[in-house]
């Protein structure tokens, strides 16, 4: 029964960090733009909340309403008005500057915060739970598959049936050739960075009211993400979803066998994906 | 030259493909309404001059007019919406886009006109049952119609296309160029880059033949006997 527990919970996480890998997976997509401060995002829309609720007395959760949008303009800037310099090339120069990017995030809520751990407290959601037979199943971390789930359909749909999808696909295919057909590419890859900031902000605030968070913890995050991108297979978004469920369950089956075996657990699976399955799950057959 | 001001003027034009020089003071015009070909060999220049004046490679010397406007400074992607298309060389289909979508993307910069889906898909009836298909599972041919398509779908002033026959069977060739007429109803002007000269001596009012980066001849087709080609395209009397 515990097993059968821990699956759920595990599956659950999962849309956790599906949310975090989706705009990894956008960006790196997009423009072949790795981007080393995802996690560090994340940690600073969970502190913008924070804020929001310390000031307005907001529920987190309500939050979303204003990260979300602040985020998704903060990403438009900083791809037009740094990272859209470092793309392109080897990828070595957008590597160098999102890993500056990361130290200066952490720094800067270590200022502005401390490096006390904080929490959202979203009240009664948070510690209620829905019983199925045997099984219960916690409100929030349904919400938050739910939510997982949402988001990454709601991008499938906007890249597949829209016309900023149709751009940005053309502009991931080829740049160059974009530009004969009228797009701005800069535009097009400063959108795709504003979407893959808003993806995150929704994961940095479910994580918060999940769990404490503190300014460091980004890059662990970040690690997570990329695993969950990784066994999933890159460019497929319901892979990201079934990757970031494969990592959630091998963590919480890894922590029943013994609490510290958690974390290791999943970096096991990520390992042997990449050593048996180098494409991922659902992802193409790599050819290059 | 039909009268008028020219539609695109090139004037003095210099332009270097990565360490090498590849226009040397390169001064061409074209009329609205008008077919012109440029022909020449591989490496004379023809597919940098497209590139330069669709605005994908920087100019060093000289000026590029459309309109009257002077283009300098302006981006790749505006040139599109001032009514430059250009249908690069190698098609350059966008493969994770259907036909249709490839056709979409190509109205991006929205200006007003007669092409739309329907109407490239009559101008070339080898596409009409592929729409849902991806962009790379065209054969050449197919991706040639597609590319044009596309860049006609920005429903241009100027369309400039690059090595159209390059690598294609001689009857798709004829298929593709047999669209040229309706193409230019429609009230478009073509510039052309051709490495087979028959084809493009039959399809022109114009022609200019580019050696070694440099305009070597400039006429209207009838005029120019094979000699004068002859020398113009390889440098050396025949």
């Amino acid at each position: 029964m515990t097993t059968a527990n821990n699956l759920v919970q595990g599956l659950l996480l999962g849309g956790l960090y599906a949310m975090f890998a989706t705009g990894l997976s956008l960006m790196f997509g997009v423009m072949r733009l790795v981007n080393l401060a995802h996690g560090d995002f994340a940690i600073l829309a969970a502190f913008l909340a924070l804020v929001i609720v310390d000031g307005t007395g907001l529920h987190p959760l309500l939050t979303l309403a204003v990260a979300v949008p602040a985020m998704f303009v903060l990403g438009y800037l900083l791809q037009r008005g740094l990272l859209n310099f470092a793309v392109g090339g080897d990828g070595l120069a957008a590597v160098l500057v999102t890993f500056g990017l990361s130290i200066i995030l952490q720094n800067l809520l270590l200022e502005l915060f401390s490096a006390d751990s904080r929490g959202l407290d979203a009240g009664a959601i948070e510690d209620t739970s829905l019983a199925l037979g045997r099984l219960n199943v916690g409100w929030f971390p349904l919400l938050t598959l739910v939510t997982g789930a949402a988001v990454l359909g709601g991008l499938q749909l906007l890249l597949a049936r829209t016309r900023l999808g149709r751009e940005l696909r053309a502009t991931s295919d080829d740049p160059q050739t974009a530009q004969l057909v009228g797009i701005d590419h800069r535009h097009a890859f400063a959108v795709a960075t504003g979407l893959a900031l808003a993806t995150v902000a929704i994961a940095g605030i479910f994580l918060g009211t999940r769990t404490t968070f503190s300014p460091a913890l980004g890059p662990t995050r970040l690690i997570f993400a990329f695993e969950a991108v990784i066994i999933g297979g890159l460019g497929s978004l319901w892979g990201t979803l079934a990757g970031g469920m494969v990592l959630g369950v091998a963590q919480t089956l890894g922590a029943q066998i013994s609490p510290g075996w958690g974390v290791l657990t999943g970096h096991l699976v990520f390992l042997a994906v990449l050593a048996f399955r180098p494409s991922g799950l659902f992802g193409k057959p790599v050819t290059t | 030259m039909i009268g008028g001001p020219p539609l695109l003027d090139v004037s003095g034009l210099d332009a270097w493909y990565g360490d090498f020089q590849a226009l040397f003071d390169i001064s061409i015009s074209v009329g609205e309404g008008e077919v012109v070909a440029i022909i020449g060999a591989n490496g004379a220049g023809k597919s940098t001059l497209l590139r330069t004046i669709a605005g994908l490679q920087p100019r060093t010397a000289g000026s590029l007019t459309f309109d009257g406007a002077a283009l300098a400074g302006v981006p790749a992607h505006r040139r599109v919406a001032l009514g430059i298309s250009l249908v690069p060389e190698g098609r350059r289909i966008f493969p994770s886009l259907s036909v249709e979508e490839n056709l979409l993307v190509g109205a991006q910069a929205s200006r007003p006109g007669a092409w739309t889906v329907a109407a490239v898909l009559e101008l070339f009836p080898l596409l009409g049952d592929k729409r849902r298909r991806g962009g790379s599972q065209l054969s050449g041919g197919e991706q040639q119609a597609l590319a044009i398509g596309r860049g006609l779908m920005a429903n241009p002033r100027l369309l400039l296309l690059d090595e159209v026959s390059l690598g294609l069977a001689p009857i798709i060739v004829r298929r593709i160029y047999e669209a040229l007429p309706a193409i230019r109803a429609a009230g478009t002007t073509v510039v052309v880059v051709e490495q087979d000269i028959g084809q493009a001596l039959r399809a022109a009012d114009r022609v200019y033949c580019m050696l070694e980066g440099r305009v070597a001849l400039e006429g209207v087709p009838a005029e120019l006997d094979r000699d004068q080609i002859a020398t113009a395209y390889f440098g050396v009397r025949a």
